[in-house]
C-alpha cells in the first residue's frame, strides 16, 4: 500500500518534465562552473601565485568560500536532525529541499580545500603520512564523515519517494525508470519498512547532530588554533557554529522561496513554514549578536597591543566598511525586517535571508583577512594588503553555480518535498502522519 | 647530539644585509623580481627587517635581522598536516618538498613568519643561473611548496663528511650557516646550545640575551643580545 498524500500529483509534477527553461539554466549554470574549471586549470599549471594571495595573507577567498559552503551546509542537518529529535513534526514538507542545500554545497566546501592547496595531486598524503595533531586533519575527517552520512541519511528518506516515482512515472524515459528501479532497491511500501525506516532515521539524526556541532567548530579550529591575534579565542568554535546554522536557515527560506514559486508548490510549501521559520531567524540572529558583542568586547576591554591592531583594523581602519557592512547585513537589515514585515510576506523574507547570507560570506572573509594582514610581526613587517584576483573570483562564482545546477538538476529528476513523510497515511504508523496545518498568522 | 643555536649581537649588526645576499646564494631562493617582491611574494630565508619604535623626532630604529628561529616548540609543526614539516635530533626544523601538499597553515601559525610559499615555478636570470649552488640538499623548489631556512643543512653535513675523510672527529665547530661565515660585523654566533661551554650558550645566558615572542611558548633557539 502506498502513502496517501493529497500533493501527490503536486509533488510529482516537476519531476514530469525538463523544460526549454531548465536547458538553458543548466546550460548557463554548466558555462560558470565550466569557467571556474578552467580558471583552476589555469592555477595548477602556472601555480597561486595567479591569485591575490600573497604574504603574510596566505589564505583568502578559498578558504572563506570553505568555511561559508560548510556553513550552508548546516542547514539541511539542522532542520532534518536537530528539529526531528525535538519532534518539530512542522518540519516535514521542508526537510528534504534542506538537506539537498547540504548535500550540494558540502562537495563546494571541502572541493574549496583542494581548490586552495599548492599540490592538489598529493592529497592522499593525508592518509600515508597524516599527523592528526593538525587542525587540517581534523577538517579532513569530520568533513568527509560528514559528506557521508549527509548522503546515507539523504538516500534512505528519500528510498520510499523512489519507489513511488517507479510506480508512478511510468512515462519517463526508460532510462529514467531504470534508475528509479535500482535507487528503490525493491522498496514496496510494506510496514514493517516504514518502522524500520524510521527506526534508522532517528539513530542517525542523533549522531548527524553531533557531527554538525563538531564539524563547524573544527573549521573554526583552523584558525583558533593558531596563536594570531583575532583566531586565538575559545569562542570561535561556538560563533561558527551559531553562524553556520543561521546562513543554512537562511539559505533554507530562499530555496524554499523559489522551489514554491517555479514549481508551484505553493500548497505543500505552505506560508506556515516561512512563519516558523522567521522565529528560528530571530533567535539565532539574537544568538549571532550575542556572540559578536561577547567576543569583541572582550578583546577590546583587555586591550592587549597585538589584537587591537586587529580590532582597530576592522572598526575603524581599512576593513572598517566591509565590517559594519557586514553587521548591518547579517543584523541590522534582517532583524528589523523578520521582526516587523516577515510574517506573511515571502518576498520580504527571502529579501532579509539573501542579505543573511551575503553579509555571513563577508563574516567569514572579516574574520580571516584582518588577522593575517596584521601579523605579530606587524611592526617590522608592514602591513599587509589582498584584494582577491579573476581566478579566484571565476572559481567563487562557478562553486555557486556548481551548487545551484547541482540542486536544479536534482528536483527536475526526484521529489523536493518528501512525499511519504508529508502523507496524510503511512502504512505502519496507527495514526495519520502529523501534518501541520497552514498556518497563516500564527 | 648538539643542539644548534644562533645568538645575534644587535650592537654589532649594521644592517648591511650580507646575510640575505649569502643566504641566497647558498640556497638558491629565487630572485622574485620588483613586481612580486611588491606584492609581498619575495623569497628571503634570512630578512634584515627594520624595527621602527615611536614618533619623530624619538625614533628609535632597530635592524633585526631574522632567519628561522628554529623553535624547540614551533607552531608549524604541530599543524602540518602530513609531517612535512618535522624537527630532527639536531633541533633543525626541515621541511620535506616532496611531501608538502602547499595548505600553508604552517606560513598562517609561525609568529615569525619565516616561511615562504613558492608562488610560482622558481626562475633565475641567466647569470645567475650558472651560479646555482649544486648541494642536493637545496636544489630549486618546485612550485607549490612551502620553503625556510634550514640552517644550512648541506653545510652540516659537509663539515660532517669532511671530518671523516681527515679521520678526526666532528666538532661543534666545524659547521656554521653562510650568514655566520658572512656576517660583516661579526655580529652572529653559532654552535651548540647544550654545551655550557660553547659560545653561543654562553651568550645566550647573557643579561643582554632576549628571544622574539618569549611569551608564546615556542621556545626559540634563536637569541638576540639588545642593543645599547
Amino acid at each position: 500500500m502506498e502513502p496517501k498524500n493529497h500533493h501527490l500529483k503536486a509533488i510529482l509534477a516537476p519531476v514530469r518534465k525538463v523544460s526549454t527553461g531548465d536547458y538553458l539554466l543548466w546550460g548557463a549554470l554548466l558555462a560558470l562552473l565550466l569557467a571556474g574549471a578552467g580558471a583552476w586549470t589555469w592555477q595548477f599549471i602556472e601555480g597561486l601565485g595567479i591569485t591575490g594571495m600573497n604574504r603574510p595573507v596566505y589564505w583568502g577567498v578559498y578558504i572563506t568560500n570553505f568555511v561559508f559552503f560548510i556553513g550552508l551546509a548546516h542547514s539541511g542537518t539542522f532542520i532534518s536532525a536537530i528539529l526531528r529529535i525535538a519532534g518539530q513534526s512542522w518540519r516535514a514538507p521542508l526537510t528534504r529541499a534542506a538537506e539537498a542545500i547540504t548535500l550540494f554545497s558540502l562537495p563546494f566546501g571541502a572541493g574549496s580545500i583542494i581548490i586552495d592547496m599548492g599540490h592538489p595531486e598529493r592529497i592522499f598524503n593525508l592518509l600515508f603520512y597524516g599527523r592528526y595533531q593538525s587542525p587540517i586533519l581534523w577538517d579532513v575527517t569530520a568533513v568527509s564523515l560528514y559528506m557521508l552520512s549527509s548522503i546515507v541519511f539523504f538516500y534512505l528518506s528519500l528510498i520510499p519517494d523512489i519507489a513511488l516515482c517507479r510506480d508512478r512515472l511510468t512515462d519517463a524515459p526508460r532510462w529514467q525508470r531504470r534508475m528509479y528501479e535500482l535507487l528503490a532497491l525493491g522498496w514496496n511500501h510494506s510496514p514493517e519498512q516504514y518502522q524500520r525506516l524510521e527506526k534508522v532515521l532517528d539513530g542517525m539524526a542523533v549522531f548527524m547532530t553531533m557531527l554538525v556541532v563538531t564539524v563547524h567548530t573544527v573549521v573554526s579550529w583552523l584558525f583558533g588554533m593558531t596563536v594570531q591575534p583575532g583566531w586565538h579565542t575559545a569562542l570561535i568554535g561556538p560563533f561558527f557554529l551559531l553562524g553556520a546554522i543561521l546562513s543554512g536557515t537562511a539559505a533554507v527560506v530562499i530555496v524554499l522561496a523559489l522551489l514554491r514559486k517555479v514549481y508551484k508548490l505553493e500548497k505543500v510549501l505552505h506560508l506556515g513554514l516561512f512563519n516558523s521559520l522567521r522565529k528560528l531567524l530571530i533567535t539565532f540572529v539574537l544568538g549571532w549578536l550575542y556572540m559578536m558583542i561577547a567576543e569583541h568586547l572582550t578583546i577590546g576591554y583587555s586591550s592587549m597591543t597585538e589584537e587591537m591592531v586587529v580590532l582597530t583594523d576592522k572598526f575603524s581602519g581599512t576593513y572598517a566598511t566591509i565590517f559594519w557592512g557586514m553587521a548591518a547585513l547579517v543584523f541590522g537589515i534582517p532583524l528589523l525586517v523578520f521582526l516587523f514585515k516577515g510574517r506573511n510576506n515571502v518576498g520580504w523574507m527571502v529579501f532579509a535571508c539573501v542579505l543573511v547570507n551575503l553579509g555571513m560570506w563577508l563574516e567569514r572573509y572579516i574574520v580571516i583577512i584582518p588577522t593575517e594582514v596584521s601579523p605579530r610581526m606587524l611592526t617590522v613587517m608592514g602591513q599587509g594588503s589582498y584584494l582577491p584576483a579573476l581566478p579566484e573570483i571565476l572559481i567563487t562564482v562557478a562553486c555557486f553555480a556548481g551548487m545551484a545546477l547541482l540542486y536544479a538538476v536534482f528536483t527536475r529528476f526526484f521529489p523536493i518535498v518528501p512525499i511519504w513523510e508529508t502523507a496524510q497515511e503511512l502504512p505502519g504508523h496507527a495514526h495519520a502522519a502529523q501534518v501541520s496545518p497552514a498556518v497563516t498568522g500564527d | 647530539m648538539p643542539r644548534w643555536g644562533m645568538v645575534i649581537d644587535l650592537d654589532k649588526c649594521f644592517a648591511c644585509q650580507s646575510c640575505t645576499a649569502a643566504c641566497r646564494m647558498e640556497n638558491n631562493t629565487p630572485p622574485a623580481g620588483k613586481d612580486q617582491a611588491g606584492m609581498g611574494r619575495a623569497i628571503l630565508w634570512n630578512e634584515v627587517l627594520p624595527f621602527v619604535e615611536g614618533e619623530y623626532p624619538n625614533v628609535k630604529a632597530t635592524m633585526l635581522p631574522r632567519p628561522c628561529m628554529h623553535c624547540d616548540n614551533p607552531a608549524c609543526i604541530k599543524v602540518c598536516p602530513v609531517q612535512a614539516t618535522y624537527k630532527n635530533e639536531e633541533g633543525l626544523v626541515l621541511v620535506d618538498y616532496d611531501r608538502c601538499i602547499g595548505c600553508r597553515m604552517c606560513t598562517v601559525a609561525c609568529p615569525y613568519a619565516v616561511r615562504y610559499f613558492n608562488w610560482f615555478a622558481p626562475e633565475w636570470p641567466e647569470d645567475l643561473k650558472a651560479h646555482l649552488n649544486p648541494e642536493p640538499e637545496v636544489q630549486p623548489r618546485p612550485k607549490g611548496v612551502v620553503e625556510k631556512c634550514t640552517f644550512c643543512v648541506q653545510r652540516l653535513r659537509k663539515a660532517r663528511e669532511t671530518a671523516e675523510a681527515e679521520g678526526r672527529t666532528f666538532q661543534a665547530t666545524d659547521y656554521v650557516p653562510a650568514c655566520v661565515q658572512t656576517c660583516t660585523g661579526h655580529a652572529r654566533y653559532f654552535g651548540d646550545l647544550d654545551d655550557p661551554d660553547s659560545l653561543v650558550s654562553k651568550l645566550a645566558h647573557s643579561p643582554r640575551a632576549f628571544r622574539m615572542f618569549e611569551e608564546l611558548g615556542t621556545q626559540p633557539k634563536v637569541f638576540y643580545l639588545k642593543q645599547g
